[in-house]
């Protein structure tokens, strides 16, 4: 028997320069940050104060920041498909055989969603929730840092997949029977499964952690409707993540047995059924693109209302529309696969039920512009964001309409314009809501702004390039050209594809202005500089200091209205004075750091390549590592650190300039 | 301290769990319980297998008894009740009740559409066999 | 967790949504809960794709032909008496007494271990018999609905046996009495699960 399954020299393409090229750059990359970290001593630094930390803002900046590294590597594909797809007309063949494009296109979808998109969003949410809320933590901090760690090793086996073996070449959603072992005998869609598997644990912790943070943990007087709408739209996303996730792993489950043990689910013999595998898929798959939206959405609430000075418009339709699309996300799945052959009774009532969907984001559209009119809104960075969104996301919305006439659907489908239409809603709405928060609560997070005018420009540069990269996308679909094409015949679409290939270097560009906002920023830090409340904020996370401390809040705020902090600093000036907070300071209990999180997590990447590589000891080992972190963190002692009065009364003390009440 | 009147953790009985009530009464739900889902087992295995009554009934009829029987465990085993500290833990199961249900009867109802348009396995070998 | 709630004497009651954050037993027992719903979200998944799936047979044996009704009704038996004595050990638990409670624990476990003793001889009687998951797309799908729940049932052991060296170790600490209630609520779970199961694979195949 074979020590090391299938895993061989052989697996490391070592003839095929670009894979060589862009492993090779990945791993410098990685030794040079890991050397520079080690030689300046940070290592002791970054594991007590980040790597076992279990508090949610730390968690929420890992988060953010994985997703900003993927994001360089799921674009780095884009651009290698703009290119190909730029060049690749008639007799010429382009530089990417059709073998590595069809891991490019999958690695791009699934690098996307899974490892941008997923990341950035929970990210968001992890930091601002429990501040916004007015408590100190999530309901389960360590579970936080597992959910973060169990996405981070699902992230290293995708990047492994670059060098060591290959990728699915399915697709990101990986249809049976082309993604079943007769006709993907490779490791590619096993790295597949494993990583999002793994990842997917990590998800579905995290969406129990924050449904229960949001009902059970709210400060003091926050009743359900006093609760910002970033909350809202947070639980909705989380009840989704809970709901649907489960499918999606069960799902995995039956085409990894089907690989595996060759059952017959899916498969071709033995009367599995392919079609089944596309139901559940999507039973899964819709809900998600909610989960990612959902979120974005709470985003451009707090932030519209913020910059326009005004509460926000008709917040209890904002809530209603809210809860209304996280049920109905549940009924129109069938339109990801309107042409495979149900009737059209069944067709239809999907139809239907998906341009009902619609009408409740309409709702919160117009309500983002009611609360605009008659402020004075401040045309920040955030709010830029915002418009963009407005604008693109509501085309984007439109063409999904039409795509939900299944007749119109019959032409369109997988076809260009489809390609267009998914990213219009995900890029003007999921990235732009990501980008718009992330210059929103940087200062909160870091204590010092983010540079304004790369800032702005960025978002020209990625509002710009998105039109022009995915416009032709639409009239090349209208023409016929379907997805995933890695060379074509007729010559009227090159110029249409030349034109997208600029667009995405325009965004391209964007990212390298968002690169370099970072890094001006991070050297004139100093002038940057803000306190607790740069914005003028009208939600509880204003209140803190710029960063807040570990605990949030010294002692957890009543919450008497919505809007709290905005009222707070009403009522502060309407009584002319500093409102008299003789604080009686008590000793603090925080959740001690563990390192369950990132020690279970090595097992898990270990499990997962065993698996992928058919190593069945090393899988075995892997997976009683996983059980064994957990039994000996179930065993520990001491849970909770105590924060002492004095040290709480000294941070207040010293960060009193900055906090406005 | 936050009032515990409006959170009651699934499961408990009560809010203080080990002082208001004895164990005796617990020993009597649990048991009434047990005595409720043996009766409600007993008779799905005599549905099953019964001639006595109307054969495409008998789907129906399962059905019911097991979600009766699953009534049972909740509400003695479990404890979920219907009064106001305990609505999170209601509304939470029945949200997990609704997603089950769209989950597989919209599957059935979607596969078994599909499967419909499928060309029977007598056109099929037809099809295989002309070339 | 600190908390200063003004309550000026006089004032009406907070409403129940405006009470603060909820005790920390009733947030970890919620969060389980959570998790529970979650965890028969993927059962229906697994029993969609068995309804779907029942008379794939692929020329090979149906449903009808494979169930030991006898058999069935033993491994009921025992998961509802393990239900039972699983009450019975939370009784004892909050009754604070160590020696019900390992007894408890001890019957729930035993009767656990016996259901999964019979399902495995099933699965392994079945499978010597050539009646393999390989066979057909319905027999998969037999084998990994009847079998994940199974590995539940083994991972609820697994579970019960490290509670209990906890509450050895720790008495009957709050950290321990949490895992306790979540566990009970676990076993509770899955014989819900299993009526489902009984009703859905082994009845209906019967009537069939």
């Amino acid at each position: 028997m074979n020590l090391l399954g299938k895993l061989s020299w052989s697996a490391i393409p070592f003839d095929q320069p670009i894979i060589m090229g862009a492993g090779a750059f990945m791993v410098l990359i990685i030794v040079a940050i890991l050397s520079w970290v080690t030689l300046k001593g940070y290592l002791p630094y970054l594991w007590r104060e980040w790597i076992t930390s279990v508090d949610h803002k730390r968690v929420g900046v890992m988060y953010f920041l994985l997703a900003l590294v993927m994001l360089l590597r799921g674009f780095a594909d884009a651009i290698m498909m703009r290119a190909q797809q730029a060049v690749a007309a008639g007799s010429a063949e382009g530089y990417l055989p059709p073998e590595h494009f069809d891991q490019v296109f999958s690695a791009h979808g699934t690098i996307m969603i899974f490892f941008v998109a997923m990341p950035f969003v929970i990210g968001l949410m992890n930091f601002v929730l429990p501040l916004q809320l007015g408590v100190r933590d999530v309901a389960f901090p360590t579970l936080n840092s597992v959910s973060f760690w169990l996405t981070a090793s699902g992230v290293l086996l995708i990047n492994v997949s670059l060098v060591v073996g290959e990728f699915a070449k399915t697709g990101w959603i990986a249809y049976p029977p082309l993604s079943e072992l007769q006709f993907s005998p490779g490791v590619g869609v096993d790295y597949y499964l494993w990583s999002l598997q793994i990842s997917g644990v990590g998800t579905l912790l995290t969406g129990i952690n924050f449904v229960t943070t949001i009902l059970k943990l709210r400060a003091p007087g926050m009743g359900y409707m006093r609760m910002p709408v970033f909350c809202w739209t947070a639980l909705a996303a989380n009840l989704l993540i809970v709901a649907a996730f489960p499918v999606l792993t069960a799902t995995f489950a039956m085409l990894l047995l089907d690989r595996y043990l060759d059952f017959h689910f899916f498969t071709v013999d033995g009367q599995g059924n392919a079609m089944m595998y596309v139901n559940l898929f999507w039973v899964w798959g819709h809900p998600e693109v909610y989960i990612l939206i959902l979120p974005a959405f709470g985003v451009f609430s707090e932030v519209v209302a913020t910059f326009s000075g005004k509460p926000l418009f008709g917040y209890r339709s904002m809530v209603t529309a809210t809860m209304a699309i996280c049920v109905l996300s549940f009924l129109v799945w069938l339109h990801h696969f309107f042409t495979m052959g149900a009737s059209a009774d069944v067709n239809g009532f999907f139809g239907v039920m998906t341009m009902i969907i619609a009408v409740p984001t309409g709702v919160k559209i117009f309500n983002w512009l009611f609360t605009m009119y008659g402020g004075r809104v401040r045309f920040t960075v955030p709010v830029l964001w915002s418009l963009g969104f407005m604008v693109t996301f509501v085309i984007g919305g439109m063409t999904g309409v039409l795509m939900a006439v299944p007749p119109a659907d019959f032409q369109l489908h997988n076809s260009l314009f489809l390609v267009a239409h998914f990213h219009n809603v995900i890029i003007g709405g999921v990235v732009f809501g990501v980008m718009a928060g992330y210059n929103y609560w940087f200062p909160k997070a870091f204590g010092f702004k983010l540079d304004e005018r790369w800032g702005r420009a960025s978002f020209w540069c990625w509002l710009v390039g998105f039109y022009v990269a995915f416009m032709p996308l639409y009239v090349l679909g209208l023409m016929g050209m379907t997805r995933r094409m890695q060379h074509y015949d007729n010559p009227a679409w090159q110029p249409w594809l030349v034109v997208a290939a600029i667009g995405a270097l325009i965004i391209l560009a964007g990212i390298v202005c968002q690169i370099v906002q970072l890094v001006v920023s991070i050297r004139d830090r100093e002038l940057l500089r803000v306190s607790g409340d740069p914005w003028n904020g009208r939600t509880l996370e204003w209140s803190t200091a710029s960063p807040p401390p570990a605990w949030n809040f010294a002692v957890l705020p009543d919450v008497a209205e919505r809007d709290t902090y905005w009222f707070l600093k009403q009522r502060a000036s309407a009584e002319q004075a500093q409102p008299v907070t003789q604080h009686q300071y008590e000793p603090i209990e925080m959740p001690k750091n563990s390192a369950v999180g990132v020690v279970n997590a090595f097992f898990a990447v270990v499990a997962g390549f065993a698996l992928i590589w058919h190593i069945w000891w090393m899988a075995g080992l892997g997976l009683l590592g996983t059980f064994l972190t957990i039994l000996v963190f179930a065993f520990r002692d001491e849970d909770e650190i105590q924060v002492s009065a004095a040290q709480v009364a000294q941070f207040d003390r010293i960060h009193e300039p900055e906090v406005a009440i | 301290m936050t009032t515990e009147s409006y959170n009651r953790a699934p499961g408990d009985r009560s809010i203080l769990t080990d002082k208001e009530e004895t164990t005796s009464s617990g020993v009597l739900i649990y048991s009434i319980g047990l005595l409720l889902a043996l009766v409600l087992t007993a008779a799905s295995f005599w549905v099953a297998n019964t001639s006595l009554l109307w054969a495409p009934g008998i789907p129906l009829g399962l059905a019911v008894l097991a979600i009766a029987q699953m009534g049972v465990h909740v509400v003695f085993f479990l404890h979920i009740t219907t009064g106001p500290d305990n609505a999170n833990n209601v509304l939470a199961l029945a949200f997990g009740v609704l997603i089950v249900t769209l989950v597989v009867a919209g599957s059935l109802v979607i596969m078994t559409n599909l499967n419909g348009s499928m060309m029977p396995p007598a056109e099929m070998m037809d099809m295989q066999m002309k070339y | 967790m600190n908390v200063t709630v003004a309550l000026d004497a006089g004032e009406a009651p907070p409403s129940a949504s405006e009470a603060g954050p909820a005790p920390k037993r009733t947030v970890i027992v919620y969060g389980f809960w959570i998790f529970l719903l979650s965890d028969i979200v993927m059962f229906s998944a697994l029993f969609a794709a068995y309804a779907v799936l029942r008379h794939a047979t692929a020329g090979g044996p149906t449903g009808a032909e494979l169930i030991n009704q006898g058999r069935v009704a033993i491994e009921t038996a025992c998961l509802l008496a393990s239900s039972y004595t699983c009450g019975l050990m939370t009784l004892a638990v909050n009754s604070r007494s160590r020696l019900g409670t390992y007894i408890g624990a001890l019957l729930t476990f035993a009767l656990g271990a016996a259901f999964l003793a019979l399902e495995i001889r099933e699965f392994a009687d079945m499978i010597a018999h050539g009646v393999s998951p390989q066979r057909s797309a319905f027999l998969s799908a037999f084998f990994t609905l009847v079998g994940c729940h199974g590995m539940h049932v083994a991972a609820g052991l697994i579970w019960l046996a490290v509670v209990m060296a906890q509450v050895a170790r720790k008495g009957f600490r709050a950290p321990v009495l949490r895992r306790l209630q979540c566990f009970s609520l676990f076993w509770h779970a899955l014989d819900i699960i299993w009526v489902g199961l009984l009703t859905v694979v082994y009845l209906m195949g019967v009537a069939s």
